[in-house]
């Protein structure tokens, strides 16, 4: 049997809005994925930290405070440091559609704002691991 | 006031004699045209699950006393917490408002009251309504971005410059760093030569909540309960119409409740509140008038309508009979409400528009106080100057060309209503029985029993909205590939961290060290003993340039830290 899909779900910075990052913590987890929540107020170091620690598939970050612009390129750069090439970043919450496309640019894999379905998001991330293949 | 307390409506034939009509009703013209087409779904429930039958009847309010329906302005308020409510003022339009520094939120203000608002709301950024100063490096890239940046008493001036503040009422909202905040507020006063008791407004200083929804905390529980209480204390002595609280249902909503418990657990939180005062020797009616609210509106129209009419029964009965108010001041429950940020949508965003007129239209039929209505844009960023025009206008039709504020309470009597107003006392009164049953509101929220409840409603609601349970126009029906006209949101000025970090630097370089030192150890003094009130020390601090990220990472040294355990 295939490993389930590992998925950090991770809020970073001040900002408290953890509503949809536990909905889709809960989502992945019904779905079968082995799934960690940071918890809430972290740093981009402590979040890279963990996601190479618990050797995730995926690293979804949740962001509703609109500093988007500043924790994504500090994430690519603290994984570029340490030499990981194949983690999936996927982003979700509320942005103007120019960051989210500017995200993309920069490497993140899918952007899932508000009002994703939760079944999309499944998809969506086994579509990302499975396009990957094998570690 | 009220003789007796069982008289109904109704008597009990008159009871029995429409639940008759309503048996041959169902019997006959129900049966018969429910023959020729089914219903659209077997069952209808609120957006909060409750059952809502086919039509209601004077029957359903069999069990509703007539002194709990009551008259405006009278125990237990159900109808409204003054006689003659819009009739004698409308409610205060209050717009949130808060970006960049102090200079560029006082221009935004100007421009709401010139466009008609009668109330100023702040909206504080990130490490404001975490306790950081803009130079601390978990600011970075937050400053000044979702709300104004405060540090210090210079930026409090420059948000108020040309505001009178004698005239205009005006809320802070912000939580754990609240105290520091309404200090700034008084110096400034001092300064200007007003008069504390004329300053009307209020702090959110909700603190429980945060650990229950909002997640905006710095200190452990018992500390930052202490906290609100001496706020509570200071300005029942010194700001007498000041509201020092505002005991906040809506971001409990907004993480995900259903409105029932929104409204009970922010009355669980008010329990609390009121006991810890009480601790301090001060009597219910000496502080219980100057306590506040602030609610959500959702999108179920009468529901949200019979959750206020509710609360406010539930308010009186909690002050009078478990706190033992004699004052009716100490039994009316006053809120502000805003229209809820989370059912905007960001397909056909201007629908948001129609969303959020009809969360008003519910706020005023339920009796607010004063009210927000969000900006059409607020699913893409915090809201334009255009958008928030076009958020208060909204208000201003209700208020000037609906003419529904020329009664009050005019759904008093909706067979609907009220028997949903009856449902929902009770309910918010079991879920209260059952908190003081399993040990009270600050141990469950140590064991995340309401953050539990809260993401439980949170995930059965994004599973409804995939399953198209619950309609959402342009994301799961009336989805529409056409693009949306193109949006502008509000663009970040990028100078605002530098503007506000040069400023807080001054500041620190300017004061007085000797002074500031000396304050700064009465500070912990007066932290450490329980039985003193943390607000004068602040205020002299303050004053003294003290930064609010001096006076939060001391008192971080005292009391630690909270750092709460996920539940989902």
């Amino acid at each position: 049997m295939a490993q389930p899909i590992r998925v950090l779900v991770a809020k970073v910075g001040l900002d408290g809005h953890d509503r949809g990052a536990r909905v889709v913590a809960r989502t992945l987890r019904d779905a079968g994925m082995d799934v960690i929540y940071s918890g809430l107020h972290r740093t981009p170091e402590e979040v890279v930290n963990a996601a190479v620690q618990e050797d995730v598939d995926v690293l979804g970050v949740s962001l509703l405070s609109g500093v988007q612009m500043t924790v994504f390129p500090k994430i690519f750069k603290l994984l570029d440091e340490k030499g990981v090439k194949d983690m999936i970043v996927v982003a979700g919450g509320v942005m103007p559609d120019e960051d989210a496309a500017a995200l993309k640019q920069m490497g993140v894999h899918e952007v899932m704002l508000q009002d994703t379905p939760p079944a999309a998001i499944v998809a969506t991330l086994t579509r990302l691991v499975n396009e990957r293949g094998e570690r | 006031m009220r003789d007796t307390v069982d008289r109904n409506v109704l008597d009990p034939s008159a009871v029995e004699a429409v639940r008759e009509q309503e048996r041959d009703w169902e019997a006959n013209e129900v049966a018969q045209f429910l023959a020729k087409q089914a219903e659209r779904k077997e069952s209808f429930l609120t957006l909060g699950d409750f059952p809502v039958k086919r039509t209601y009847t004077a029957a359903d309010l069999a069990d509703t006393p007539i002194d709990d329906i009551g008259l405006p302005g009278r125990y237990p308020f159900t109808r409204g917490p003054y006689p003659t409510m819009y009739r004698s003022r409308n409610w205060t339009m209050r717009q949130i408002a808060g970006f960049g520094t102090g200079e560029d939120t006082n221009k935004r203000f100007k421009f709401l009251i010139a466009q008609g608002q009668t109330g100023i709301s702040t909206d504080f950024d990130m490490p404001t309504l975490m306790g950081y100063d803009s130079d601390h490096p978990m600011s970075e890239g937050e400053v000044g971005r979702e709300g104004v940046a405060i540090d210090t008493l210079a930026d409090m001036e420059a948000l108020f410059e040309d505001i009178d503040l004698e005239k205009i009422s005006v809320s802070m909202t912000i939580n754990p760093s609240a105290w520091i905040l309404l200090a700034m507020y008084i110096v400034l006063a001092q300064q200007r030569g007003y008069d504390l008791n004329k300053l009307s407004g209020t702090i959110q200083a909700d603190i429980l909540k945060e650990y229950m929804a909002q997640k905006e905390y710095v200190f452990p529980i018992d500390p930052s309960v202490r906290i609100v209480r001496d706020c509570i204390t200071y300005c029942a002595k010194n700001m007498k119409r000041y509201n020092p609280i505002n005991i906040s249902g809506y971001h409990i909503s907004e993480a995900g409740s259903s409105p029932l418990q929104e409204a009970a657990f922010a009355l669980a939180n008010l329990i609390v509140y009121v006991e810890e005062v009480l601790k301090t020797g001060m009597q219910v009616d000496e502080f219980a008038p100057r306590l506040a609210f602030f609610f959500v509106g959702q999108a179920d129209f009468f529901e949200e309508i019979a959750k206020f009419r509710a609360l406010r029964r539930c308010y009186a009965k909690i002050m009078r009979e478990r706190f033992g108010a004699k004052n009716p001041e100490s039994m009316r429950l006053r809120f502000h409400c805003q229209t809820a940020a989370a059912s905007l949508t960001k397909p056909q965003y201007m629908v948001n528009v129609m969303r959020t007129t009809l969360q008003a239209l519910a706020a005023v039929l339920g009796g607010c106080q004063s009210l927000h209505t969000n900006g059409y844009d607020e699913a893409f960023a915090i809201p334009t100057e255009d958008a928030m025009r076009l958020a208060l206008r909204t208000q201003q039709v209700i208020a000037e060309e609906s003419n529904v504020t020329q009664t009050t309470d005019p759904l008093g009597g909706s067979y609907y209503v009220e028997s949903l107003t009856t449902q929902y006392e009770k309910r918010i009164f079991d879920i209260l029985e059952d908190v003081d049953a399993r040990g009270g509101t600050i141990k469950l929220i140590k064991e995340g029993w309401f953050q539990q409840q809260i993401a439980d409603f949170a995930y059965e609601t994004a599973l409804r909205k995939q399953s198209g349970e619950k309609a959402l126009i342009g994301v799961n029906i009336m989805v529409d590939d056409t693009p949306d006209p193109k949006i502008e949101t509000h663009a970040y000025d990028q100078t605002t961290a530098d503007r506000q970090i040069a400023r807080t630097q001054r500041v620190r370089r300017e004061r007085d060290p000797a002074k500031f030192e000396e304050l700064m150890a009465q500070l912990l003094e007066v932290a450490k003993d329980d039985s003193q009130n943390i607000m004068p020390i602040t205020i002299e601090l303050v004053r003294a340039g003290a930064t609010m990220g001096d006076i939060i990472e001391s008192l971080k040294t005292l009391w630690g830290t909270y750092r709460e355990t996920p539940v989902y």
